[in-house]
């Protein structure tokens, strides 16, 4: 259990927030044109990392607005938190 | 050869005040070269080296593991051991390693204390009560015992349950398979690792996997915390660290990392003599030989190694316990714990060839491995020996998620993920 900086909302319990998954995978421009392969990367292939790794959350029991987190999955500890659509604050 | 486990040799020992055992497996150091590695040494891992060198005569092999044996999940689940699945592919993995259970503590002369005292999954909604049944003809088709149980037969077999129907989720019935059980986590490791031992297969614990040396699209060997070792065939069975070693190979798999969650009270006298699970409100429960019980709570949504899990988890699978069975109320727990599961979109296991020649992986069990470990280790071997799957385990590959062909027992096996 951890508290989460909501950028909209400010600081709130891990319980009132929904894990959204790897951020920043692009959905395909053009579907039509992709591979099975490439279409398994882009729906199932994750990184999954132990360490750094840049997620989508959503604030569900606030203002159910998404956001992106930088956090470190081996200790749970937030790096970072920015808006959807900003450029990560962190490498 | 080994001394054999009996009354006699317990007695012999008692003699001697039991401080004489001979160990049960040997601390090696690793050797420059083996014929296959297997990374992981939980239950799986070590099942799959015992298997390889059983059926298979691969004896020039080894198990690394980067702290103790069976000191992973394998330590950490609820133990219970079922079949019921859904869809076909599941059923015959799954009831594969059931059958072997039922023989496994004579087979390994190590009590791994399997106790066929039945598994009873709930229904508290409509749907819950179509979908029982679903899967208890799905299951009878494929030779899996089975049966669905009214609201008073629930009552009779597991007489503790509140089954009033003015609850927030009443019991309108469930299922029960009765060769269903569980069986003592350690003692699975510690009799595959002795088996294995017996037969040649060193067990190198405190051994972690730093890297693999791959030369083109072919194996050479594992880097470790003990130095290098040669290889042409790596299996990988490290459960919430797959991607981790896949990571090391240059491989992305279809997984996700969660913390999953289990506790047990205090011990107290026998109450309740079978495995009672509810996947509407999540919450499992079962007694241990030493009358604890063994609570298995669910999954955070988030990706974690951290082995620790959030508490409004623990709090929500209690709220859900206390009203099904009220007589617990005064209960105080003595230990929580998470573990970290690999979970597949599809909440199926991959055991499969990779693109890599060489490398094999054995993972995405999820919240639900413990009850495969036998025959997964069978199916594991089998591919890894043959460079070929089992029949069994052909569909569990991990080019399903490129060709779609995925064994969705998502909501169908009996247990929300």
């Amino acid at each position: 259990m951890f508290l989460i900086n909501c950028p909209f909302c400010g600081e709130r319990e891990q319980s009132e927030f929904k894990a959204g998954g790897e951020a920043h995978i692009v959905r395909p421009k053009q579907p039509t044109e992709l591979s099975d392969d490439e279409w398994a990367e882009y729906l199932f292939m994750r990184k999954n990392i132990k360490g750094v790794q840049f997620e989508r959350w959503n604030h569900v029991h606030g203002c159910r607005k998404w956001f992106n987190m930088v956090r470190d999955t081996s200790n749970d500890q937030i790096k970072a938190v920015y808006k959807m659509g900003e450029k990560p604050p962190v490498k | 050869m080994k001394n054999k486990y009996s009354i006699f040799s317990l007695i012999k020992n008692a003699f001697s005040y039991h401080e004489n055992w001979e160990k049960a497996w040997k601390d090696p150091e690793p050797k420059k070269e083996y014929d296959a590695v297997i990374v992981g040494g939980g239950g799986h891992g070590l099942a799959t080296a015992y298997y390889l060198a059983k059926k298979h005569n691969m004896k020039n092999i080894a198990v690394v593991e980067k702290g103790w044996i069976g000191g992973g999940n394998t330590g950490r689940n609820t133990t219970i051991i079922r079949s019921n699945y859904l869809w076909d592919a599941s059923a015959g993995l799954y009831d594969h390693a059931l059958k072997i259970w039922e023989g496994l503590s004579q087979e390994l002369n190590y009590n791994v204390m399997f106790s066929q005292r039945g598994v009873m999954n709930l229904a508290h909604n409509l749907q819950d009560v179509r979908d029982l049944k679903r899967r208890t003809h799905a299951n009878r088709l494929n030779g899996i015992d089975s049966v669905y149980l009214n609201t008073e037969e629930v009552k009779k077999f597991c007489p503790i349950i509140n089954t009033s129907q003015d609850i927030r989720y009443p019991v309108l019935g469930g299922t029960l398979q009765r060769r269903a059980g569980t069986a003592r986590h350690d003692a699975v490791a510690w009799g595959y690792a002795r088996g294995a031992d017996e037969m040649g297969v060193d067990i190198i614990q405190n051994c972690e996997v730093k890297g693999i040396k791959r030369n083109g699209d072919t194996v050479e060997g594992i880097e470790t915390t003990k130095g290098f070792i040669k290889t042409k065939k790596i299996g990988v069975v490290a459960a919430g660290h797959s991607s981790v070693i896949a990571n090391m190979a240059g491989l992305k798999l279809p997984l996700e990392s969660k913390p999953l969650q289990a506790l047990v009270s205090e011990p107290v006298k026998p109450i309740i003599d079978t495995v009672v699970m509810s996947n509407a409100v999540h919450a499992y429960v079962s007694q241990s030989d030493k009358g604890e019980l063994v609570i298995g709570a669910g999954t955070d949504d988030y990706v974690s190694y951290s082995q620790k899990g959030s508490h409004d988890i623990v709090e929500g699978t209690l709220n859900a316990i206390l009203e099904l069975y009220p007589i617990f109320s005064r209960m105080r727990m003595l230990r929580q714990w998470g573990g970290i599961v690999d979970i597949c979109p599809d909440a199926s296991p991959i055991i499969s060839k990779t693109s890599i020649k060489g490398l094999y992986f054995n993972c995405g069990w999820g919240t639900g491995g413990f009850k495969a470990t036998p025959g997964s280790g069978d199916l594991f071997a089998h591919t890894i020996a043959n460079d070929e799957p089992h029949k069994l385990n052909a569909a569990f590959n991990i080019n399903r998620f490129v060709s779609g062909d995925l064994v969705d027992e998502h909501g169908a096996a009996a247990v929300a993920h």
